[in-house]
C-alpha cells in the first residue's frame, strides 16, 4: 500500500507491523467488519419483515394460511441454526437456478439431477459464469441474508404474534365501538399498539442475531472469523509477512468488537423503549407517567 | 449387515464404545440415523450438566447483582456482560487457546501438582464454557425476576414477621423461580442447541468421538450430499426439545401449584431470552 | 462504460483469448504451498500459477474463487465453480462422485511430524485435518486421532503439545518444520498414501476434462510443471 512497503522482508519493528496492519488481506479483514454491519443492516429489516408476514399469517381465518404462519414459527424452535446454515446456501442456489432455468434455457429436456449433480444451462446459472467477482461476493451475501431472514423472521414471526396479543382486548373493543371495521382496528390500533409489548423480544433477537454473525462463514461469506483465522494462523515464509500463531489475538480483538456492539445496542435500544413506553398502559409507561406530574 | 447390527457397532460409538472405525463406503440410512443419534449422547451430557451446575451459580449471580456492595455487584454485571455480550463461538475459540497454554506438567498449588491437562479436552473444557454461559444467561433472568416480586408479597412476608434468611427462602426464592421459569425453559432449549457448537470452534475432537453435528458433519462429507444427514440432526433436536418442554412444563405445574387455575403462568415458548 | 467495455475487451484479446469460455476454478486459499491467500488478499502459490498456465494452453478464461474445504465437493456438483483445485488427492472415494484430471503433482508422501525425532506417534495422539485422506489413515492405523477444521491448527496442537505428532502432507510440513528454529522436526519415515494431485471436475464435464488434460500434459512434456515446482517446493519438490 505504502512505498517504504514495497519489500516486507527488509523491515523490522514498528515499520513493519504498520505495513503488515495495511496489507491488502488486512484492509481486507476490515472491510469484512463493514460486511458483517451491513449484513446485519439488511437482514434486521428483511426478517421484521417475513416476521411481520408470518403473525400476520398466523392470525388468519383461512386454516392453511394460519398452518403455514404457525408451522413457519415453530421449525426453526427446535432446531439449532448452525444447521440450517449447513445446507440452506446450497439448497437456496440450487431452488433459485432451477426456477430461473424454467424460464431462460431452451432445451429442459435433460434431468436436473443427474446422480449427485444439478444441471441447468449455462443462461440459467446465478450469476452468470462471466460475471465479476464481484458479482459472485455480493450474491453470496445475498444468500446469507437470505438464509438469516428466513432463520430469524420465524422468531420475530413468534415474538411479534405474541405482541398482538399481548394488547389489552379493551383497546380493540373501544375501537369497534367507535365503528371501525376488522382491518382498521388491525392498522390503527393493533400495529401501532403492539410494539411496547414487542420491543423486549425484538431486542433480544437483536442481540441473537448479532451474536450469530460468526457463523457466517459457514454461508460462504468472507466474515470477520474467516479473516481472523486466516490471518492468525502461522505464516511461513510463503508469505509476504511471516509470523507464528497469532489467532487468540485476533480473536481477542473480534471479542472486543461483539462487547462494543452489544454495549452500543443496549444503550440506542433503552432509549427507543423509553420512548415508545410514554403514554402506555404498562407499568414502564406508568412510571413515566408519574414522573412528569 | 442388518440395522440392529449397525446400532450394536455404532449406537455408543460416540463414547468409544462399539465398532473402532466409522462406516467409510456404502452408507446406509440406519448408520446415519444410529451415528447421529449416538452423538447426541454428547449434546444431552453438556446440556444437563451445564444447565445442573449452572442453576446454582445463577442463583449466586443473580443475588450478586442485587447486592448494595458495588464489590460484590459490578464483578457480577461484569460477568454476565461479558458472557451474554460476546458469541459462544468465539468464547469457545478462546477458551481453548488459553485452556493450552496452561502448562503441561500441572500446576503446582500449595506443594500439590494439580493436573490441568484434561481441562483442554471437550468434555471438561466445553462444559465450563458452557456452564459460565448459561449461568450468565440465567443470571439475567433471575435477576429480572427478582425484581419483578409483587411488593405485596414482600409485605404481607414482614407482617408475617420473615425476616432476612428466611423470607428469602420462604418467599422471595419460590417466588422469583416461579416467575422465571418461562423464560428458563427457554434459556435451557438455546443450551441444548449450542451444543452443537463444541466440536465446531476449538475443541477437537478425539478418536473420531464426537457429537451429533460432528456425525452429521462427516456424514455430509463422506458421500458429499448434505441433505440426507442434516435433517436427520434437525429431526432429532425437534424430538430432544419436546422431551425438555414437557419435562420444565412439569416443573412449572409444580411451582404453580398453590395459584388458582386461571391465573397460573403456563410456559408459553417466547423468545424472551434467548442467546 | 463503453471505454471500461473497450479496455476488458481490449485486456482479453492482448491475452489471447480469441473464443475463450469462462471456467471457474475453487482452492481453498490456506494450505500452503499449495494455495494459499497471500497479503494482498489474492488467491497464490503453486496452484494460482499452475491453474494460470493450464487455463492459457487451453484456451479457457479463467476466474478464481475459494471455498471452504468441507463444501469443496458439493458445490462443483451443484456448479457454483467448474474445477477445483486445491492440492486434492486423486482417491477412489472421491472418484466415485467427481472426475479428475491426471495428476499434476506426483504421489507425495505424507509424514510426521512432531516436537522431537523421538516422539512417539503410535501412543498418540495424533492430529489431522478432518475429511482428509491423513485423518483416514490415522483412525485406521489404530492411532488416537485428534481432528481439525484447518491445516494451521494441526500443527498448533503439536506447538502447545496437545498432540504428539501431525500428520500431513510433507510439502506442507516442510516449510513449517524448516522454520520452527527447531520446534518441530519430522517423526520416523513418510508414508505414501493417496495418488497424486488431480484437478477436480464433474463427472458430466468430459470435455473439460479432456482439455485441462491436454494442457497438463503439454506442461509436463516441456518440463513449464517441473519448474513451477520448483519454485514453490524447492528442491524437495516432487518432479516429473
Amino acid at each position: 500500500m505504502f512505498a517504504i512497503c514495497a519489500d516486507p522482508k527488509t523491515l523490522e519493528g514498528l515499520t513493519w507491523l504498520g505495513c503488515y496492519l495495511t496489507s491488502g488481506k488486512h484492509l481486507d479483514f476490515y472491510m469484512s467488519f463493514v460486511t458483517v454491519l451491513a449484513l446485519l443492516a439488511v437482514t434486521a429489516p428483511a426478517a421484521m419483515l417475513l416476521g411481520f408476514g408470518g403473525a400476520m399469517a398466523s392470525r388468519a381465518r383461512l386454516a392453511p394460511l394460519r398452518w403455514i404462519g404457525k408451522g413457519y414459527s415453530a421449525m426453526v424452535r427446535g432446531v439449532p441454526d448452525i444447521v440450517y446454515f449447513m445446507f440452506f446456501v446450497i439448497a437456496l442456489d440450487q431452488g433459485i437456478e432451477y426456477v430461473r432455468s424454467r424460464f431462460v434455457c431452451d432445451d429442459l429436456s435433460a434431468p436436473v439431477f443427474q446422480g449427485m449433480e444439478f444441471h441447468v444451462c449455462n443462461a440459467a446459472k446465478v450469476p452468470l459464469a462471466t460475471a465479476s467477482p464481484f458479482t459472485f461476493q455480493a450474491y453470496g451475501f445475498f444468500l446469507a441474508v437470505v438464509t438469516f431472514a428466513i432463520v430469524f423472521g420465524a422468531f420475530v414471526t413468534h415474538v411479534l404474534s405474541g405482541a398482538m396479543q399481548a394488547v389489552p382486548r379493551a383497546q380493540l373493543e373501544t375501537a369497534e365501538a367507535y365503528g371501525m371495521s376488522q382491518r382498521q382496528v388491525f392498522r390503527r390500533i393493533l400495529v401501532p399498539q403492539m410494539w411496547v409489548y414487542a420491543l423486549p423480544g425484538l431486542t433480544n433477537l437483536w442481540m441473537v442475531l448479532i451474536k450469530a454473525t460468526p457463523l457466517l462463514f459457514l454461508l460462504s461469506v468472507k466474515d470477520i472469523v474467516y479473516y481472523a483465522r486466516e490471518l492468525g494462523g502461522t505464516k511461513t515464509s510463503a508469505y509476504a509477512y511471516s509470523h507464528p500463531d497469532w489467532r487468540l489475538y485476533y480473536f481477542l480483538g473480534l471479542l472486543v468488537f461483539y462487547l462494543l456492539m452489544t454495549k452500543v445496542s443496549e444503550i440506542v435500544l433503552t432509549r427507543v423503549s423509553l420512548r415508545l413506553s410514554k403514554g402506555q398502559a404498562t407499568a414502564a409507561g406508568e412510571a413515566q407517567r408519574r414522573g412528569l406530574a | 449387515m442388518s440395522c440392529l447390527d449397525t446400532i450394536a457397532d455404532y449406537g455408543l460409538r460416540s463414547i468409544g464404545i462399539g465398532a473402532k472405525l466409522l462406516p467409510r463406503t456404502d452408507f446406509t440410512l440406519c448408520q446415519q440415523f444410529t451415528l447421529i443419534g449416538s452423538g447426541l449422547i454428547w449434546n444431552v451430557y453438556f446440556a444437563v450438566l451445564a444447565l445442573a451446575f449452572g442453576f446454582f451459580l445463577a442463583n449466586a449471580l443473580a443475588l450478586a447483582r442485587i447486592a448494595h456492595s458495588p464489590f460484590i455487584r459490578k464483578p457480577a454485571e461484569w460477568f454476565v456482560f461479558v458472557f451474554r455480550g460476546s458469541p459462544l463461538f468465539i468464547q469457545f475459540f478462546l477458551a481453548y487457546e488459553l485452556l493450552v497454554l496452561l502448562p503441561r506438567s500441572g500446576v503446582q498449588l500449595l506443594g500439590l501438582t494439580i493436573e490441568t491437562s484434561w481441562l483442554t479436552r471437550a468434555w471438561a473444557g466445553a462444559l465450563i464454557v458452557l456452564f459460565l454461559n448459561t449461568a450468565a444467561y440465567s443470571a439475567e433472568i433471575f435477576y429480572g425476576a427478582l425484581q419483578s416480586i409483587p411488593k405485596g408479597d414482600l409485605e404481607a412476608a414482614e407482617a408475617y414477621g420473615l425476616t432476612g434468611w428466611k423470607k428469602f427462602t420462604r418467599v422471595q426464592w419460590p417466588t422469583m423461580l416461579r416467575l422465571a421459569w418461562p423464560s428458563y425453559t427457554n434459556e435451557a432449549i438455546f443450551m441444548l442447541q449450542s451444543t452443537t457448537l463444541v466440536f465446531f470452534s476449538g475443541f477437537p475432537a478425539f478418536s473420531q468421538m464426537g457429537d451429533a453435528l460432528y456425525y452429521a458433519n462427516y456424514f455430509a462429507d463422506k458421500t458429499f450430499n448434505p441433505f440426507i444427514p442434516y435433517p436427520i440432526i434437525a429431526f432429532y433436536f425437534v424430538v430432544l426439545t419436546l422431551i425438555l418442554i414437557w419435562g420444565f412444563s412439569q416443573v412449572n405445574r409444580y411451582l404453580n401449584r398453590h395459584l388458582p387455575q386461571n391465573t397460573q403462568s403456563r410456559i408459553r415458548l417466547r423468545p424472551q431470552l434467548l442467546r | 462504460m463503453k471505454k471500461l467495455l473497450l479496455i476488458t475487451t481490449l485486456l482479453a484479446a492482448s491475452a489471447g483469448f480469441a473464443s475463450a469460455e469462462v471456467v471457474r476454478l475453487a482452492t481453498e486459499g490456506a494450505y500452503p504451498p499449495f494455495n494459499l491467500i497471500n497479503d494482498k488478499g489474492e488467491v497464490g502459490g503453486f496452484e494460482r500459477e499452475f491453474g494460470d498456465e493450464v487455463c492459457k494452453r487451453a484456451a479457457l478464461e479463467c476466474t478464481w474463487s475459494t471455498n471452504e474445504w468441507d463444501s469443496i465437493i458439493p458445490n462443483l456438483q451443484s456448479g457454483n465453480y467448474d474445477v477445483i483445485v486445491a492440492g486434492m488427492s486423486i482417491t477412489d472415494e472421491r472418484k466415485k462422485v467427481i472426475d479428475f484430471t491426471q495428476d499434476y503433482y506426483p504421489p507425495t508422501p505424507s509424514a510426521f511430524v512432531g516436537a522431537t525425532a523421538d516422539a512417539d506417534c503410535k501412543s498418540g495422539p495424533v492430529s489431522a485435518q478432518v475429511s482428509t485422506i491423513q485423518a483416514a489413515h490415522v483412525a485406521e492405523s489404530g492411532m488416537t486421532l485428534l481432528e481439525f477444521p484447518t491445516p494451521d491448527e494441526t500443527v498448533a496442537a503439536v506447538r502447545n503439545g496437545e498432540a504428539v505428532c501431525v500428520f500431513a502432507d510433507s510439502d506442507y510440513l516442510r516449510p513449517l518444520v524448516n522454520e520452527s528454529n527447531g520446534a518441530l522436526t519430522f517423526v520416523g519415515e513418510p508414508v505414501s498414501i493417496g495418488g497424486g494431485v488431480g484437478m477436480g471436475v464433474r463427472q458430466s464435464d468430459q470435455e473439460l476434462k479432456g482439455k485441462l488434460d491436454a494442457a497438463i500434459t503439454s506442461m509436463k512434456a516441456d518440463g513449464t510443471l517441473n519448474t513451477m515446482i520448483e519454485k514453490y517446493f524447492g528442491p524437495e519438490g516432487l518432479k516429473y
